[in-house]
């Protein structure tokens, strides 16, 4: 029996193509190679640029390790460090209140509208932006670098706050509610302990984000290790370039097993 | 006891959308002491009725009398100083599971117990050893510092219990206290809440699924249908009629 002598009805088809999805692949197609024709990407400066890349790479070696520059190194670091630890700490401390004056099933609906627009507002830019704003307000060095990462740590802490305490057991804080506890107690008794454990992993995972973002703010003057990088590339002391980025490498990776460390230690 | 710990309801309404009231103006006077039991089928409004007391519902109209205040106008410190007079039990239990046993019991003080106190869990002393002897009462003595989460239904729903007497309340109401829990243990579940309750001349205010434990341990039963009371009156004179009237059908009798 061919599919010819079945009623119309009956030749259903399993999979009906989704001609909308076609239609944008191709035109993301389009588009996508249009743009490299504008951007005047080509294969000559592809090739020349491996060859630049090549001779920059050959400049780094060996990583340079005079004393004078291993000194700038461990400051910077040590600034770095610095930037990183205070904003992250600074950051916990305000992003609790701020999530949770974001959460819609705990206050009033005008306040959280308010907390999550104020949230939105430290989420819009990236870092670097902000640290470029704080550099241009407070001038160049560890204090405009900490307070972008205070910024960036705040925007991220606080909306998964939010998102945590929203996400809750509802029966448990009403029955915290029903004994006639203060707002603050049903927070404490009623909310924190079902949303510390997952907050404690969420300030781990920015410590080791701020770790990575203080050596970024240090390249737009916010102080640290990127400024020392920065000073670095201008000079063209392309061998210290290659000893601060493999010190930051390894200090990223010593954050990460810390961080993860953390996190196992308050499940 | 000199505090009257009589409750009176007046013309209470409470309606979730507009126009479709679940309660449509129930009144209800309930003694200063015993067992009063709720009984109706799902969705008549008997969670509605409880939870309005303590105001975990706000009532659309109606009042709401107890120790000479009005519970449904009350807001804000008012509401929470009533509140820790109104001890209440969950069907879920509603423990926090996260806190250790103990944790929760002392839960039925934060009424009392300023801010820091809770946050630092320095509740004071004679609040703990209260604590260790409603353990002791409801028979988990052992379980003080094991989490919340770690317990069978029927040990949790003694917590409940225990933290809902920790308040000391004046009035205590269980939402169906034992659906979750199996035969035998729902009968432990209501001979401790009458014990306990009876022993400190707490009124309680239960809703009940199961006829029979109504029956057995209830000094008043209410029966509610379709938002309103149909049935009231002592355990005795509760018939065949009545609980056709209050559940509707037939079969489910025979």
């Amino acid at each position: 029996m061919s599919d010819a002598t079945l009623p119309a009805r009956a030749r259903r088809v399993a999979f009906p193509p989704n001609w909308p999805a076609r239609i944008a692949l191709v035109a993301l197609a389009l588009y996508a190679g249009y743009a490299a024709t504008i951007l005047d990407i080509t294969w000559a400066r592809f090739v020349a640029g491996f060859g630049h890349g090549a001779r920059f790479i050959a400049r780094m070696f060996p990583p340079s390790v005079a004393p004078d520059k291993l000194e700038l190194l461990y400051s910077g670091m040590l600034e770095s460090l610095q930037i990183a630890i205070i904003a992250t700490v600074v950051g916990v401390l305000i992003a609790l209140p701020l999530g949770l004056a974001a959460a819609r099933n705990l206050v009033p609906l005008p306040l959280a509208w308010a907390a999550r627009a104020l949230i939105a507002l430290f989420r819009t830019f990236h870092p670097v932006i902000v640290a470029i704003l704080f550099v241009k307000a407070v001038g160049f060095g560890a204090l405009a670098g900490m307070l972008a990462l205070i910024v960036a740590s705040l925007g991220f802490l606080s909306k998964l706050v939010a998102e945590a305490v929203e996400e809750m057991s509802m029966p448990q804080v009403e029955a915290v509610r029903a004994t006639g506890a203060p707002f603050l107690s049903l927070v404490i008794m009623g909310v924190l302990p079902q949303v510390m454990a997952r907050f404690i992993g969420f300030s781990a995972y920015q410590l080791d984000s701020n770790l990575r973002n203080s050596a970024l703010v240090g390249l737009v003057g916010g102080g640290g290790i990127g400024a020392t990088l920065f000073t670095a590339f201008q000079r063209f002391d392309y061998d210290f370039v290659l000893t601060i980025v493999l010190a930051i490498i390894a200090v990223v990776m010593v954050g990460e097993v810390l961080s993860g460390f953390m996190r196992r230690l308050f499940q | 006891m000199d505090v009257d710990r009589s409750l009176v309801i007046r013309n209470l309404r409470k309606e979730y959308r507009s126009g479709q009231p679940v309660l449509k103006d129930v009144s209800l006077a309930v003694e200063g002491r015993g067992m009063t039991a709720i009984i109706g089928p799902s969705g008549t409004g008997k969670s509605t009725l409880i939870r309005c007391i303590n105001r975990l519902v706000d009532p659309t109209a109606g009042e709401i009398l107890f120790r000479g205040q009005d519970l449904a106008r009350l807001g804000g410190r008012a509401l929470r100083v009533a509140r820790r007079r109104i001890g209440m039990v969950f069907q879920e239990y509603n423990l926090v599971e996260r806190l250790s046993v103990i944790e929760n019991l002392l839960c039925g003080r934060l009424g009392y117990v300023p801010v820091w106190r809770a946050w630092l869990r320095r509740f004071p002393s004679a609040d703990i050893d209260r604590a260790f002897h409603l353990l002791d009462a409801v028979g988990l003595g052992d379980f003080a510092t094991a989490r919340a989460d770690r317990l069978s239904g029927g040990q949790r729903q003694r917590v409940g219990i225990a933290r809902a007497l920790m308040q000391e309340p004046d009035l205590l109401l269980a939402d169906e206290p034992t659906s979750s829990l199996d035969p035998k243990t729902s009968v432990e579940i209501m001979e401790l809440i009458a014990r306990r309750a009876g022993e400190r001349d707490i009124p309680v205010i239960v809703n009940i699924h199961n006829v029979e434990l109504a029956r057995r341990f209830a000094d008043r039963i209410v029966g509610m249908s379709k938002g309103e009371v149909v049935f009231d009156g002592p355990p005795q004179a509760l018939e065949q009629a009545h609980l056709l009237q209050i559940y509707g059908g037939e079969g489910w009798l025979e």
